[in-house]
C-alpha cells in the first residue's frame, strides 16, 4: 500500500482533513466576499471573476475532500467488514478510524457543496 | 390580522362505553376540523399581514413561506408515516442490509437533495426580495426614515438629497413606482417592517441602510418596529398608504403647504407651554426638532406613533400623560396644563390638515 504521508500519522491527518477544507472553504468564501463588497468600489474587480475564482476554489476543496475520503475508504478495507468495529483489536481501530474519516468526507463534502450554493445565485454585492 | 372568527364545534359527549377506535377517530377527526377552521377564517389577511402582499418582495416573500411550509408538510407527513409504519401491529424486522439501505436514502440522500432543493428556492429567491441597490437607485424618488425611541421621524427628499418636508409615523407613497427609504438611527437599534410591501431592514446609529420597495396596488397598511428597542417598542408603528400617482402627486404639494392656522389659540398656548422646545409646526414659530413634527397632524390616523386613535381626546390626554399611554416615552408629562389649555391645544392639532 503506497502512502503519501508515513503511515502512523496517515490516519490522524486523513480524519480531520475534510472538516478543515470545510472550515477553510467555508472562512475563505465569506470573507473574500465580505471584504470585496466592501472595496468594490474601490476595486477596479468585477464580481463576476469573484465568484469564478470562488467556484474553482471549491472544485479544489471538493477535489481535497474526495481524496481524503479515497485514504479513508482504503483505510476502512474498501467495505470488507461491517462495522461497528469495536473489537480490542489493531485492525478494527484501524478500520473504525477509516469508517468515521469517511462518513466525516461525506458531511463536509455536502456543506462546501452548500457552502457555495450562494455563488450560483447571488450576482452582486447588497448594500 | 383581520377576520379571525371563533369556530364553535359541538363535542359529542361520550356516555359509557368509550372504547374503541370510532369515539378517538371522532376527536381526531373534531380537532382537525377546529385547526383547519382556525387556520382558514382568521384569514391572512390585514393591514399588516406578510401573508396578504402588495408589493413585489412582500409577494416573493410569501411565496417563499408557502414553498417552505409545503415542503415541512411533506416532510413532516413522511416522517409520521414512518413512524406509524414502524409502530404497526404486525411488523418483523427488516433485513440488515434493507436497514442499512433505509438509513442511507432516509436518513441521508433524501434529506441532502431536499435541503438542497429548499436552499437553492431561497438563495435564488433572494435577490428578487431585496432588490441590489447599487446602480438604478439614482433615480428612485427618496424618503429618509429615521427610527427614534418610539416613533419614526419621515423626511421627503428631492432627487438631490433635500429636505423637502418632514412629518412622522406616516409614510404616503405612490403606486407603481419603486421608493428607496433610506434609513437611520439617533439611539438604538430598530427595524423597518412593512410586511404588506416586503422584509424587513435594521436601522444601526452610525449607519445608513436602504431599502427600496414597491407598492402594487392602493392602500393603507401598517408599518411595525421589529427590533426591540425600549419599553415602547411595541407601541412605535406608523401607518402606509400608497395612493395613485396623481393622487400622491397631489398629496406631495398639499402637503408642503399644510396649514397651520397661525392666528388660532390653540398655537398661541402650544407656543406658551413651550411644546416648540421640541415640536415643530411648519409655518409657525414652532421649530423643535427633538420631537415628531406636527405638520398636519390632525391628517394622520393615530397618536403616539400607532397607539391611539388620532381623536381630540386622546391628544388632549397623550400632551397631559404621554408615559401613561407610552411607557418610558421621551417626552415629558404636561399634566400641569389646565385642562383646559390641552383640550384648545388638542383641537388646534387636530384641525391641521
Amino acid at each position: 500500500m503506497k502512502h503519501l504521508l508515513p503511515p502512523e500519522i496517515e490516519s490522524l491527518w486523513t480524519l480531520f482533513t475534510a472538516p478543515v477544507v470545510w472550515a477553510a472553504h467555508f472562512v475563505v468564501c465569506y470573507a473574500a466576499v465580505a471584504i470585496y463588497c466592501e472595496k468594490a468600489a474601490v476595486w477596479d474587480v468585477d464580481f463576476g471573476n469573484v465568484r469564478t475564482a470562488l467556484g474553482i476554489f471549491t472544485l479544489l476543496a471538493l477535489a481535497m475532500i474526495v481524496l481524503s475520503a479515497y485514504l479513508a475508504w482504503r483505510q476502512w478495507g474498501f467495505g470488507a467488514g461491517d462495522p461497528p468495529h469495536d473489537g480490542a483489536t489493531d485492525q478494527d481501530r484501524k478500520r473504525f478510524q477509516g469508517f468515521a474519516t469517511l462518513l466525516l468526507s461525506g458531511l463536509s463534502f455536502v456543506a462546501v457543496v452548500y457552502v457555495a450554493i450562494p455563488l450560483i445565485f447571488i450576482a452582486g454585492c447588497q448594500q | 390580522m383581520t377576520g379571525s372568527s371563533v369556530s364553535f364545534v359541538r363535542f359529542t359527549p361520550c356516555r359509557g362505553a368509550c372504547r374503541g377506535t370510532s369515539s378517538w377517530r371522532g376527536s381526531a377527526l373534531t380537532a382537525g376540523t377546529i385547526i383547519l377552521q382556525s387556520v382558514i377564517l382568521s384569514s391572512c389577511s390585514g393591514v399588516q399581514s406578510a401573508l396578504d402582499p402588495a408589493g413585489p418582495e412582500a409577494s416573493d416573500v410569501a411565496t417563499l413561506f408557502h414553498v417552505m411550509l409545503i415542503g415541512g408538510v411533506v416532510i413532516w407527513l413522511g416522517v409520521v408515516g414512518a413512524l406509524f409504519h414502524a409502530g404497526r401491529r404486525a411488523r418483523e424486522p427488516y433485513s440488515e442490509r434493507t436497514a442499512g439501505l433505509v438509513i442511507l436514502w432516509c436518513g441521508a440522500i433524501i434529506p441532502v437533495i431536499v435541503l438542497a432543493a429548499l436552499l437553492s428556492y431561497a438563495v435564488w429567491l433572494m435577490p428578487n426580495m431585496r432588490p441590489w441597490s447599487s446602480g438604478g437607485e439614482g433615480g428612485l424618488r427618496q424618503i429618509e426614515v429615521s427610527g427614534e425611541q418610539f416613533w419614526w421621524r419621515v423626511r421627503y427628499l428631492d432627487p438631490e438629497g433635500n429636505v423637502l418636508f418632514e412629518t412622522a409615523n406616516e409614510v404616503v407613497m405612490p403606486v407603481g413606482e419603486r421608493v428607496l427609504f433610506v434609513l437611520k438611527s439617533p439611539d438604538v437599534i430598530h427595524s423597518f417592517w412593512i410586511p404588506s410591501l416586503g422584509g424587513k431592514m435594521d436601522m444601526i446609529p452610525g449607519r445608513t441602510n436602504r431599502l427600496a420597495l414597491e407598492a402594487s396596488k392602493p392602500g393603507t397598511y401598517r408599518g411595525v418596529c421589529a427590533e426591540f428597542c425600549g419599553p415602547s417598542h411595541a407601541l412605535m408603528a406608523f401607518s402606509v398608504e400608497a395612493l395613485e400617482r396623481g393622487e400622491f402627486e397631489a398629496w406631495l404639494s398639499g402637503r408642503q403647504n399644510a396649514a397651520s392656522n397661525p392666528g388660532s389659540q390653540g398655537l398661541a398656548l402650544f407656543l406658551r407651554h413651550g411644546c416648540n422646545a421640541c415640536h415643530a409646526i411648519d409655518g409657525t414659530d414652532a421649530r423643535g426638532t427633538i420631537g415628531p413634527n406636527l405638520s398636519a397632524f390632525g391628517a394622520r390616523g393615530t397618536v403616539g406613533a400607532g397607539t391611539l386613535p388620532n381623536t381630540e381626546e386622546h391628544i388632549a390626554r397623550f400632551i397631559r400623560h404621554p408615559s401613561e399611554i407610552k411607557p418610558q416615552a421621551r417626552m415629558p408629562s404636561f399634566g400641569m396644563i389646565p385642562e383646559g389649555d390641552a383640550e384648545e391645544i388638542a383641537a388646534y392639532l387636530k384641525g391641521l390638515k
